[in-house]
C-alpha cells in the first residue's frame, strides 16, 4: 500500500492495485457495514459479450455514513415536476421541503411571452404546524388549494407529500379529487412522502406514474411538423435542454415535449401524440417511456447529447428510426457544420488535459454520460458512480429480470397499463421493427455505464463521504465531480470539484455548443493558477529564513 | 417579470404560505451544532432533510459541511428509527470519530415519537459510544417554530448536556452569539478580547464555516467551543445572550441549572446596541473601555455625520430573521432612515411590538408581520415603494421586477460573499454596513442622475 499513502505526488495509475484500493476502503467500516459496502464498489471487468460484473445497487444507505443522497420528494417534486412552468406545485408538509426545493435546481424555462403562466420562481407550501400535525392538514390543503387557485387561476396544482403526511393519515389524493371537481381544474397529488424507497429514484418512479395516470394522453391535438419525437429525462439544467432544442431543431426534428426542462401542461398532455420516445436521463423517466409505448404503441431508445460524439450519433439514430434520406441528409449536414468549432477547440484543450484523470459521483445518469465529454478531451475517467441508480444504469437492462425488489422499495406502486382501446397505434410494423434491427438499431436499450468503463477502474455506488476523501488521496485525479455538498471538502484537498448537478452555474453542456463549454470549463480548471498557492513561501522554505540578505 | 403573478392587492391567506420568509428547525440546529469543536451533526430523520441542510449552509458559506443521517426508511418510519440510530452512532464513530455527536430530529422522528436520550441509552449499554465521547440531543420538530427556533433549541442542548456546576464562581463570561455569521463572532469575540474579558461563546463557528484553504481537507477544523470550555460555563459569573429568539432559551435553561445570572440583548447591530452590549459586558466584567473601541465607535459616527443627508428618510423595507431585524430597524431608525415594510416568518406577538415601538417616531405608516412571507412583502413594496430592501437572496427576484436597490443581509444569501469573513455586528460592522447602504443607494443615484446632474463628488 506504499504507493496508497505517498501524498506527495501524483502516483503512477498501473502501481496502483484497485484490489488493494477497495480493500483499503472497507478496512475503517464496522464488519457489517463492509459486507455491505463491499457490494457496491465493483471493481469493473468487462466480459466478450459486453458483461459487467453484478453490482449492489438501489439499497437502502447506512446510517451515519454520510451519503450525499436525497429523498424520494425531491426526486418527484424537486426533479421531474419541479421544471413544469405552469402547474401550482403545492408542498403539503412543513415549510423545509418546499423552502430547499425553491429554485435551487436550475431547471431554465422561457415561456413564450410575459402573459404565459411561470410558477418556477415561486415557492407554495400548506407550511404545517403542530396543530395541523395533531389534528390532520386535510383541512388546510383544502384551503391552500383554494386560495392558489384565486390567487393564480393556474391550469393545474399538484399536491406533494412530505414525511409527516403519510404519518398522519392525510389522503392528499381524495383532497385533490374533490378540488378537482369543485374547481373545475386539473388537481392531483403525490405520495412521495421522504421515506419512501430508498433514495430519489422512488420520487421519480411516483412522479412518473402520476403524471401518467393524470395529465398524459389528455389533449389528442395534432402538432404541426414532421419526425415527432419527445425528448424525455432532459431537465434543461443551465440550458441544455434548449442547446438540444436549438440543434434538433436545424434538423427538422418536432419536439412534442419535453420531460421536463422547459415543459408546460399542455405538452404532457399531448405527449402520446409524437411517434418516438428519446430517453436521455434513463434513471427518472424510463417508467412513462415504458407506459407509453404500452399505452399508445409509441417505441424508445436511449439517446445522448452529452458529448459532441453522442449527440452526433443520437442524430444519426433518431434519423435512423425514421429512416427518411432528407432527415439523414440534413442530419450529416447539421453535424458536420456543428463538428468544426467542436474539433477546434477539442485539439486545443487536449494539449493542456489529456491523460488527467476524472473520477465522476453523480445522481443517476450523468456519471455515464460525462464520461463521453471526458474522453473527448482525451481524459481517463478512473472511477464513478451513481447516488441512486439501479443495476440496468450499472450493467444495463439485460440485467432487469434479474433484479430483486428488496423490501423498501416494494411499496412504490407498479401501475398495469393496457393499450388504448382508441388510441393505440403501433409506430413500427413488426417487419419493420425487424428490418431496423437486422441494421443494428436496438430499441428499449441502454447498455449501462459499467460495459463503457475500462476494466480495472472502480464503480462505486452511493459513495460516502469517507470513500470520497481516500479516493481522492490515492488517485489524486485531475478533477473530481460530483455535487455542491462535497464540492468544498475536494476543494479544500487541492483538487478541482467540478458540480454535475448545477454545473457551478454555468452551462450548458449538452450538444455541440454545449460540448465546447465543458471543455474550455475543464480545461480552465484543472489548469487553474490558484493550486499552485497553496504553500506560502515561508512554508516550503522555512530553513533558509535566517540568510541575512548583505551575506 | 419573474414574480410577475403577484398582485398588488392584498389578499387575506389562512392556509397558503407563498415564498417563505424562514425555513425549518433542523437547520438551524446543524449550523448551531457545528459551532462546537469536533462535533459531527446528526439529523435523524429521512435523509432528504441532512441532503437539503447540508446543501443550503453549503451553499451559504462555500464551505464543506457534514453531517450524518439515520436514512429512515418506510419501515422504520412505522416502527421507529432506534435501530437506526444505533447504527448511525456505531458507524460514526468508527469511521469519522467526531468528540460529540449533536443529533437533532426532524418532522418525520418527531411525528414518530422517538426518544432519543433512551436511544442513545442504549447504544452506550451496547458498547456502541467510546470512552470520552459524547451524544447530545435536541428536539427539532419542523412544524413548530423556525430555522432559528431549531438554534435555539439545540444551543440549549448544549447547556443541558454540558454545563456543571460545583458551586463556585469563575470571572468568566458566557456569550451566546445568537444565529450570527460566523465573522460576527469572531468580531463578538474580538470585542469581548479588546475589553479584557475571559468569555466562552457557544456556539461558535468562526475558523468551522469560513475556514481558510490549505490543501487539507480536516473532517474537524480548528474552530468550535470545545467541550472542556462547555463544561466550564455552568461556573461562569454571567451570560450574555444576543437575540431573544436565538439565544434566551439557552441563558434562561443555564440560569435555572447553574444559577447563572443572564442578561439579554439585542444582536449588536449599529450604534446604540452595540452601546448597549459593550457598556453589559464592561459593568459585569467590572473592566474600563480601552481608546481601541472608542476610536472604533467614533470612526462609525463620523462615517453617520458625514453622509448623513443620503440616509435622511430613505424608505427601506426589511425580510429576514426577528433578532436581526429587530437590532437593524433601530440602526436604521437612529440614522433617520424609514423602514417601513417589515416582515419575519417567525411568529410571535412581541416582535411586531417590539418594531411598532422602535418605529414609533417616522411619520409614515409601517407595516410589520411576524409570521409573514415574502409573498406578501412584495405585496407591500408594490403598494408602498421603497428606495432600499434588505434581505436573503430570494430578494433578489422582487429587486429585479420593481427595479429597487437591494442589499444581501441575513440568511440564506446563495449568490455573493463576504457574510462569513466580514461582520455586521459591533461598531465594525455597523461601517461595513454603512459602506453597503451608501454604495447601493449612490451607485442608484449614478445610474439615475441626469446627465447634468451626475456628480463627480458625493
Amino acid at each position: 500500500m506504499a504507493a496508497i499513502d505517498d501524498r506527495s505526488a501524483a502516483p503512477e495509475i498501473e502501481s496502483i492495485d484497485p484490489n488493494a484500493v477497495k480493500k483499503e476502503l472497507l478496512s475503517k467500516y464496522p464488519t457489517k457495514v463492509a459486507r455491505k459496502r463491499a457490494k457496491q464498489i465493483i471493481i469493473n471487468k468487462v466480459g466478450d459479450d459486453c458483461a459487467a460484473p453484478e453490482i449492489g445497487a438501489n439499497s437502502r444507505a447506512i446510517p451515519g455514513i454520510i451519503t450525499q443522497r436525497g429523498c424520494s420528494y425531491a426526486g418527484c417534486k424537486g426533479v421531474v415536476l419541479g421544471p413544469t412552468r405552469d402547474f401550482v406545485n403545492l408542498t403539503h408538509g412543513p415549510i423545509g421541503c418546499g423552502f430547499y426545493s425553491w429554485l435551487t435546481r436550475r431547471n431554465q424555462t422561457r415561456p413564450p411571452t410575459l402573459e404565459d403562466p411561470n410558477f418556477m420562481p415561486y415557492c407554495f407550501s400548506t407550511d404545517l404546524q403542530d396543530e395541523d400535525i395533531v389534528f390532520g392538514g386535510e383541512k388546510k390543503l383544502r384551503a391552500a388549494i383554494q386560495e392558489a387557485y384565486d390567487i393564480f387561476r393556474p391550469k393545474a396544482i399538484s399536491v406533494f407529500s412530505t414525511c409527516p403526511v403519510g404519518l398522519i393519515g392525510d389522503d392528499v389524493h381524495s383532497v385533490a379529487k374533490e378540488m378537482k371537481e369543485k374547481l373545475g381544474i386539473n388537481v392531483f397529488g403525490f405520495s412521495c412522502e421522504g421515506y419512501k424507497g430508498v433514495s430519489q429514484s422512488a420520487g421519480h418512479h411516483i412522479a412518473n406514474n402520476g403524471i401518467f395516470k393524470h395529465v398524459v394522453g389528455l389533449d389528442d391535438t395534432q402538432k404541426e411538423g414532421k419526425y415527432k419525437i419527445n425528448l424525455l429525462g432532459e431537465y434543461n439544467i443551465g440550458g441544455d435542454g434548449f442547446e438540444i432544442d436549438r440543434v434538433l431543431e436545424k434538423c427538422g426534428i418536432t419536439t412534442v415535449s419535453t420531460f421536463s426542462g422547459n415543459s408546460t401542461y399542455d405538452q404532457f398532455a399531448n405527449a402520446h401524440t409524437a411517434d418516438l420516445n428519446t430517453i436521455m436521463c434513463h434513471r427518472s423517466i424510463n417508467y412513462v417511456a415504458e407506459m407509453m409505448e404500452k399505452k399508445f404503441g409509441i417505441p424508445w431508445i436511449k439517446v445522448n447529447f452529452t458529448g459532441a460524439g453522442s449527440a452526433a450519433k443520437s442524430l444519426r439514430k433518431i434519423a435512423k428510426y425514421f429512416d427518411d434520406p432528407e432527415l439523414i441528409a440534413t442530419v450529416e449536414k447539421v453535424i458536420a457544420e456543428e463538428m468544426v468549432e467542436v474539433e477546434k477547440v477539442q485539439a486545443e484543450v487536449r494539449q493542456r488535459c489529456e491523460g488527467k484523470l476524472a473520477m465522476l459521483f453523480v445522481g443517476g445518469s450523468r456519471a455515464h454520460h460525462y464520461q463521453d465529454l471526458f474522453a473527448e478531451m482525451g481524459m481517463k475517467t478512473i472511477s464513478a458512480g451513481y447516488e441512486f441508480a439501479h443495476r440496468d444504469d450499472y450493467e444495463g437492462r439485460r440485467v432487469l429480470p434479474d433484479i430483486k425488489v428488496d423490501a423498501d422499495s416494494r411499496n412504490i406502486e407498479e401501475l398495469h397499463i393496457d393499450p388504448d382501446p382508441d388510441r393505440y397505434r403501433p409506430r413500427k410494423s413488426a417487419e419493420q421493427i425487424e428490418e431496423l434491427a437486422a441494421k443494428g438499431f436496438s430499441f428499449k436499450d441502454y447498455e449501462g455505464m459499467m460495459p463503457d468503463m475500462s476494466d480495472g477502474t472502480l464503480v462505486i455506488d452511493d459513495i460516502s463521504q469517507y470513500e470520497t476523501e481516500r479516493m481522492l488521496e490515492i488517485y489524486k485525479p485531475a478533477i473530481f465531480c460530483a455535487g455542491i455538498k462535497e464540492k468544498y471538502a475536494v476543494q479544500k484537498k487541492g483538487i478541482p470539484m467540478k458540480q454535475l448537478h448545477s454545473y457551478d452555474s454555468g452551462g450548458p453542456y449538452a450538444g455541440f455548443k454545449g460540448a465546447v463549454n465543458f471543455y474550455r470549463e475543464i480545461d480552465r480548471m484543472v489548469n487553474c493558477k490558484v493550486w499552485s498557492f497553496l504553500k506560502a513561501p515561508w512554508q516550503t522554505n522555512p530553513e533558509l529564513a535566517a540568510t541575512y540578505a548583505c551575506e | 417579470m419573474l414574480l410577475r403573478h403577484t398582485p398588488k392587492e392584498v389578499m387575506e391567506r389562512n392556509a397558503l404560505t407563498i415564498n417563505p420568509a424562514k425555513t425549518c428547525q433542523p437547520i438551524g440546529a446543524m449550523y448551531a451544532s457545528l459551532g462546537i469543536h469536533g462535533c459531527l451533526p446528526h439529523s435523524h430523520g429521512s435523509q432528504g432533510c441532512c441532503a437539503y441542510h447540508r446543501s443550503a449552509l453549503t451553499r451559504h458559506y462555500k464551505e464543506p459541511v457534514m453531517a450524518g443521517t439515520s436514512s429512515f426508511t418506510e419501515g422504520a418510519s412505522v416502527f421507529g428509527g432506534q435501530a437506526n440510530l444505533i447504527q448511525a452512532i456505531d458507524t460514526i464513530f468508527s469511521v469519522y470519530d467526531p468528540e460529540v455527536i449533536a443529533v437533532h430530529t426532524t418532522c418525520l422522528s418527531e411525528t414518530i415519537g422517538d426518544d432519543i436520550p433512551q436511544i442513545a441509552r442504549k447504544a452506550e449499554a451496547e458498547g456502541k459510544i467510546p470512552k470520552g465521547k459524547f451524544i447530545i440531543h435536541a428536539n427539532t420538530p419542523s412544524y413548530v417554530g423556525t430555522h432559528v427556533t431549531g438554534f435555539a433549541n439545540m444551543t440549549k442542548a448544549m447547556v443541558t448536556y454540558f454545563a456543571e456546576s460545583n458551586g463556585k464562581r469563575s470571572e468568566q463570561i458566557n456569550i451566546i452569539p445568537g444565529y450570527v455569521e460566523p465573522s460576527d463572532m469572531e468580531e463578538i469575540g474580538r470585542i469581548a478580547g479588546e475589553l479584557g474579558i475571559k468569555t466562552v461563546m457557544f456556539p461558535d463557528t468562526s475558523n468551522v464555516l469560513n475556514r481558510p484553504q490549505t490543501g487539507k481537507f480536516e473532517m474537524y477544523p480548528k474552530g468550535g467551543v470545545t467541550v472542556g470550555a462547555l463544561k466550564t460555563i455552568g461556573e461562569s459569573k454571567a451570560t450574555v445572550a444576543l437575540g431573544q429568539t436565538a439565544s434566551w432559551p439557552a441563558a434562561r435553561a443555564l440560569d435555572v441549572k447553574c444559577n447563572v445570572h443572564c442578561e439579554l440583548l439585542d444582536l449588536p447591530i449599529g450604534l446604540k446596541a452595540t452601546d448597549r452590549f459593550i457598556d453589559t459586558l464592561r459593568t459585569i466584567a467590572g473592566v474600563s473601555v480601552p481608546d481601541s473601541i472608542n476610536l472604533d465607535r467614533g470612526r462609525l459616527l463620523d462615517i453617520i455625520t458625514d453622509m448623513h443627508q443620503y440616509f435622511y428618510q430613505k424608505k427601506v423595507a426589511l425580510v429576514g430573521d426577528p433578532d436581526q431585524l429587530v437590532a437593524l430597524t433601530e440602526f436604521l431608525v437612529s440614522i433617520d432612515m424609514w423602514p417601513i415594510h417589515i416582515v419575519t416568518g417567525t411568529t410571535g406577538k412581541k416582535f411586531e411590538a417590539k418594531i411598532q415601538e422602535l418605529t414609533r417616531e417616522i411619520p409614515h405608516p409601517v407595516n410589520v408581520k411576524a409570521g409573514g412571507d415574502m409573498f406578501l412583502f412584495h405585496q407591500w413594496i408594490k403598494n408602498d415603494p421603497v428606495d432600499l430592501m434588505m434581505g436573503n437572496t430570494y430578494v433578489k427576484y422582487i429587486s429585479r421586477d420593481e427595479d429597487i436597490p437591494f442589499i444581501r443581509f441575513g440568511f440564506p444569501i446563495l449568490d455573493r460573499v463576504g457574510h462569513s469573513y466580514f461582520p455586521t455586528v459591533g461598531y465594525r460592522g455597523g461601517m461595513r454596513l454603512l459602506e453597503k447602504i451608501l454604495d447601493t443607494l449612490l451607485d442608484r443615484q449614478d445610474r439615475d442622475s441626469p446627465e447634468e446632474s451626475f456628480e463627480l463628488v458625493m
